[in-house]
C-alpha cells in the first residue's frame, strides 16, 4: 500500500510498547494523526515527538475522528486518530460511527486503562471495545505488547480493504510501558477476512447483456464508485452503451455533472430528472450503491419496471433493500471495466442498445425541471445563490466539504462537481458538526487544494473549536456559514409536516457573532447580507491564503430545499416546490415527454 | 417465520461472543438458542445457533455475520441432513406414589436419573429437540420444579467437516 518499508521483515528490535505502536504508524505509511493526549495514552505521546508521523493536536476528539475521516475522503488513504481511554475514546464514537456508515477507511488508536485495573471501574475507565464494536469493521484490545505491530498491520489492511471501514485498537498504559521486541509481521493472521474483489465473469456478461437489451437503461453510482477511484472507468461505460448516470450524494464528482449523461443526484432532494429516470428505467445498474432509504422513498414502489443489476464489494448489500436479478460482488473498479468490456463485445455482434429515445426523455426533464430558486436584486440573499457563486467564482476547483442539513443539500445541488474526490459530507450518519474538522482533514491531506466547507449555522457550533487548531497548525480552510438562524432542515419539516408550528428551531442570526468568533480564533471573519456582495466577499475568502477564513452569509430562513419526496413516500410523488407552476408539476408528475 | 440451525466456526478470541449476539440483536433478529465451546482445534470454536426468521433475513444475517472478521465459516444446517441433539437437566416432583411412573417415563427417553432426593428425581435427557420437548411434555403434569437445557448442537451428516477448504492468508502492506 504505502512506500518502502521503515524496517526490513523480521528484524527484530528491543522497543517499548509505545514505540512499538508509533514505529507501526510508520512503516504502515502513516503522514499524519489528529488527536489529543490524556492519562493512559501519554506513554505513546512520547516518542512522538521523535517520529516521522506529523501529530495534529485538535481541541476536541470528534474533530480528530471527522479530520481522520476527511483526510481519507480527500486522499484515498487510511485516515488516522489518536485519543485517551474513557471520555477521549466516547468523543470519537460519533466519528467512528460516521466512518462506519461512510465507509471511511480509518484507524483509531485508544490508550486504555492500565491492564491490571481493566474492569475495576478505573479512572478514566470505559468499555472502549465494547462500546465501539458497533460502529467499527473490526477493533482489537491489545494486550499483550508483542502484538501491537500485528494489531496495526491489520488494523490497516482491515481499514483500507474490501468495503472500507473504521478499525480500532485499544491499548493499555502498561502495554505501552512494558519492553517488547518489535518485529513487521511477514503476514496477516486474518483467517476469516478474505473480501471478494474479483468479479463473476459468467455475471457480467449477463449484465452486459441486459444492459445492451435495455431502452431505458439507468447507472446508479453510489460511494462506491468514488471510493474505489472507478472514475474514468465510469465515464467510459457510460459513455460506452449511451447509458444516463445518477451519482448519489455519496457519490457527487465520480461523473462530471458537465456530462450530457449525466443526471445529477437521485433521492429525497435529488434532480428531478434522476428521480423520474429511476422510475421509469427498465434496467438500473448499481454500482457501489446500497439502495438507501433516502434514495429509493418508500421501497415497494421504487423504479417498479426496472431490472436490477447490483454490483458491489459488500456482498451482505447485495438483495439486503432491493432484490437483484444480476448480482455482482467485486471491487467497482474491475466490475465497470469488464462490464465496459463485455458491453462492447455485445454490442459488436447485435449491434448497440437503442437508446435515442430514452436520452431524448431524460434531456427534457434535465431542461425543463432544474433546480430552481428565485434571486431577487435587493430581495433577501438566498442560499442557493451563494453555492452557486462559488462554485462560478472557483470554477469548480475546489474540494466542497458539508455537514448535514439544508446546507448540504443546496451544496450538493448547486455545486458542479466535475472532478473525483472533490465533495465531502457526512452521508449516512447525517452528523452535524462534520464539516469544519472534515475540511481541515481534507486540507492537510490535499495542501495545494482550495478546500470550502459549505456549513450550516446549527452545525457550525458543533465543531468550530477546531478553528484554533487550522489556525494554529496553519490550515487554511475557507467555512461559508449559510446562516439563516434556524435549524433549517428541522424547521422545513415543521413547516410542511407540522402544519408550521415552529418548535425549538430557532437559533438566532446573532449568537455567536460569528464575525468575532473568527477573529477571536485568529481566522479572518467577513460578513455578507446582499446578493450584489456575494462575489466581492467569495473574492476576499478566497484571497486569503494564510489564515482560516468564516464567512457569515445571512440568508433567507424561509427558503427551502426542493424538489422534495416527503419521507417514507413513493418517489412518484415527487413534489417541485414554489418556484414551479401548477402545470409544470401535473407534466412532471406524469413525467411528461414532447414528441420531436 | 420457521427455525434455521446454523453452524459458525470462529477463532476462538476474546470478544467474539459479543461481537455474535450484538450483532444478533442490532440487526433485530432473535436467537432462540445459541451453544458454543471449543472444537478439534484449539484455536477456534464453533456455535450452533438457532434463529427464528424467514428465508430472506437469514440471508442477511448470514451475510452480515460473515462480515465479522473472527468467524471463520457459516453453514445452514438442513434437518433432515444433519444430527441436532441438546441435553436437559429436569428437576421433577417426585413422591413415592408416582415415582415408579417417572423411573419409567425416564426408560422409555432412554433418560438417565443423575440425582435422587426424598421428594424429587432429577433426570438427563439426550435427543433432537422434538424428544426432548416430548419428554417434558409428559413430565409436566408430576410438577417440573427447575430445568435447564443445553441449547441446540448439530453437525452435518456424511464424512465432510465444516472447515475442509483451507483459509487463505493475507499480507500487510
Amino acid at each position: 500500500m504505502f512506500a518502502q518499508l521503515a524496517t526490513p521483515l523480521g528484524v527484530i528490535v528491543k522497543l517499548t510498547g509505545a514505540q512499538a505502536l508509533i514505529r507501526s504508524l510508520e512503516q504502515s505509511g502513516v503522514e499524519v494523526v489528529f488527536g489529543l493526549p490524556g492519562g493512559a495514552v501519554l506513554p505513546a505521546y512520547d516518542p512522538l515527538r521523535e517520529s516521522s508521523v506529523r501529530h495534529i493536536l485538535v481541541r476536541h476528539e470528534q474533530g480528530a475522528g471527522h479530520a481522520a475521516e476527511g483526510y481519507a475522503w480527500a486522499t484515498g488513504r487510511v485516515g488516522v486518530c489518536m485519543a485517551t481511554s474513557g471520555p477521549g475514546a466516547t468523543n470519537l464514537v460519533t466519528a467512528l460511527c460516521d466512518a462506519y456508515m461512510d465507509s471511511v477507511p480509518m484507524v483509531a488508536i485508544t490508550g486504555q486503562v492500565p491492564s491490571w485495573a481493566i474492569g475495576s471501574d478505573a479512572f478514566q475507565e470505559c468499555d472502549t471495545t465494547g462500546i465501539t464494536m458497533p460502529v467499527t469493521k473490526h477493533n482489537e484490545l491489545v494486550l499483550d505488547p508483542g502484538r501491537i505491530a500485528g494489531a496495526v498491520a491489520e488494523a490497516f489492511h482491515i481499514a483500507a480493504t474490501g468495503r472500507p471501514g473504521p478499525v480500532l485498537v485499544d491499548v493499555p498504559k502498561d502495554v505501552l510501558q512494558a519492553t517488547t521486541e518489535w518485529a513487521w509481521p511477514e503476514t496477516l493472521d486474518l483467517p476469516g477476512y478474505r473480501p471478494v474483489t474479483r468479479p463473476n465473469g459468467k455475471r457480467v456478461r449477463e449484465a452486459a447483456a441486459l444492459l445492451r437489451a435495455s431502452r431505458r437503461p439507468v447507472l446508479y453510482v453510489g460511494g462506491g464508485v468514488a471510493k474505489a477511484d472507478a472514475h474514468q472507468a465510469l465515464r467510459e461505460l457510460a459513455e460506452a452503451a449511451g447509458a444516463p448516470v445518477t451519482t448519489t450524494l455519496m457519490a457527487r464528482g465520480a461523473f462530471p455533472d458537465s456530462h450530457p449523461l449525466a443526471l445529477g443526484m437521485p433521492g429525497m432532494h435529488g434532480n428531478y430528472a434522476a428521480v423520474a429516470a429511476l422510475q421509469e428505467a427498465d434496467l438500473i445498474v448499481a454500482l457501489g450503491a446500497r439502495f438507501d432509504d433516502r434514495v429509493t422513498g418508500n421501497l415497494a414502489t421504487f423504479a417498479p419496471k426496472a431490472k436490477i443489476v447490483h454490483a458491489d464489494i459488500d456482498p451482505a448489500e447485495i438483495g439486503k433493500n432491493r432484490t437483484a436479478d444480476v448480482p455482482i460482488v467485486g471491487d467497482v473498479r474491475l466490475v465497470i471495466e469488464e462490464l465496459a468490456a463485455a458491453y462492447r463485445a455485445a454490442a459488436a455482434q447485435d449491434g448497440p442498445g437503442e437508446v435515442a429515445e430514452w436520452h431524448r426523455a431524460t434531456s427534457q426533464w434535465k431542461q425543463r425541471f432544474p433546480f430552481r430558486y428565485d434571486q431577487q436584486d435587493g430581495g433577501p440573499l438566498k442560499p442557493q445563490h451563494v453555492v452557486e457563486r462559488v462554485s462560478a467564482l472557483t470554477g469548480g476547483e475546489a474540494v466542497v466539504v458539508a455537514g448535514v442539513g439544508q446546507h448540504q443539500m443546496y451544496a450538493a445541488q448547486h455545486f458542479r462537481f466535475d472532478r473525483p474526490r472533490s465533495w465531502i459530507n457526512s452521508g449516512g450518519l447525517g452528523t452535524m458538526g462534520f464539516a469544519v474538522p472534515a475540511a481541515m482533514g481534507a486540507k492537510v491531506g490535499r495542501p495545494d487544494e482550495l478546500v470550502v466547507a459549505i456549513d450550516g449555522d446549527g452545525c457550525f457550533q458543533m465543531t468550530a473549536q477546531e478553528l484554533a487548531t487550522c489556525t494554529t497548525e496553519r490550515i487554511p480552510i475557507k467555512v461559508l456559514i449559510l446562516n439563516n438562524g434556524h435549524l433549517g432542515m428541522v424547521r422545513q419539516w415543521q413547516e410542511l409536516f407540522y402544519d408550521e408550528r415552529y418548535s425549538e428551531v430557532h437559533l438566532g442570526f446573532d449568537v455567536p457573532d460569528y464575525v468575532k468568533l473568527a477573529e477571536a480564533y485568529g481566522a479572518l471573519g467577513l460578513r455578507c447580507e446582499r446578493p450584489e456582495d456575494v462575489d466581492a466577499t467569495l473574492e476576499k475568502a478566497l484571497a486569503e491564503n494564510a489564515v482560516p477564513v468564516v464567512v457569515d452569509f445571512r440568508v433567507d430562513a424561509h427558503e427551502g430545499v426542493f424538489p422534495m419526496v416527503p419521507a417514507g413516500r413513493p418517489n412518484d410523488e415527487i413534489i417541485l416546490g414554489p418556484e414551479f407552476s401548477p402545470e409544470e408539476q401535473a407534466a412532471a408528475t406524469r413525467r411528461e415527454v414532447r414528441a420531436g | 417465520m420457521s427455525t434455521h440451525t446454523i453452524s459458525v466456526l470462529v477463532e476462538d478470541k476474546p470478544g467474539v461472543l459479543a461481537r455474535i449476539s450484538a450483532l444478533f440483536s442490532r440487526r433485530g433478529f432473535n436467537i432462540d438458542s445459541l451453544a458454543v465451546g471449543p472444537t478439534e482445534d484449539p484455536g477456534r470454536s464453533r456455535m450452533t445457533i438457532v434463529v427464528d426468521c424467514a428465508e430472506r433475513p437469514l440471508e442477511q444475517v448470514t451475510k452480515q455475520l460473515n462480515k465479522l472478521v473472527n468467524v471463520l465459516k457459516i453453514v445452514e444446517l438442513e434437518p433432515e441432513r444433519a444430527v441436532e441433539r441438546e441435553l436437559v437437566l429436569v428437576k421433577v416432583k417426585a413422591d413415592p406414589a408416582v415415582r415408579y411412573q417417572i423411573l419409567e417415563l425416564a426408560e422409555l427417553f432412554r433418560a438417565k436419573i443423575v440425582d435422587v432426593a426424598p421428594e424429587a428425581l432429577t433426570v438427563e435427557a439426550t435427543g433432537s429437540p422434538d424428544k426432548v420437548t416430548a419428554m417434558l411434555e409428559l413430565l409436566d403434569p408430576y410438577g417440573i420444579r427447575e430445568l435447564v437445557r443445553t441449547g441446540r448442537v448439530a453437525l452435518a451428516r456424511g464424512g465432510k467437516g465444516i472447515a475442509d477448504k483451507p483459509l487463505r492468508v493475507a499480507r500487510p502492506a
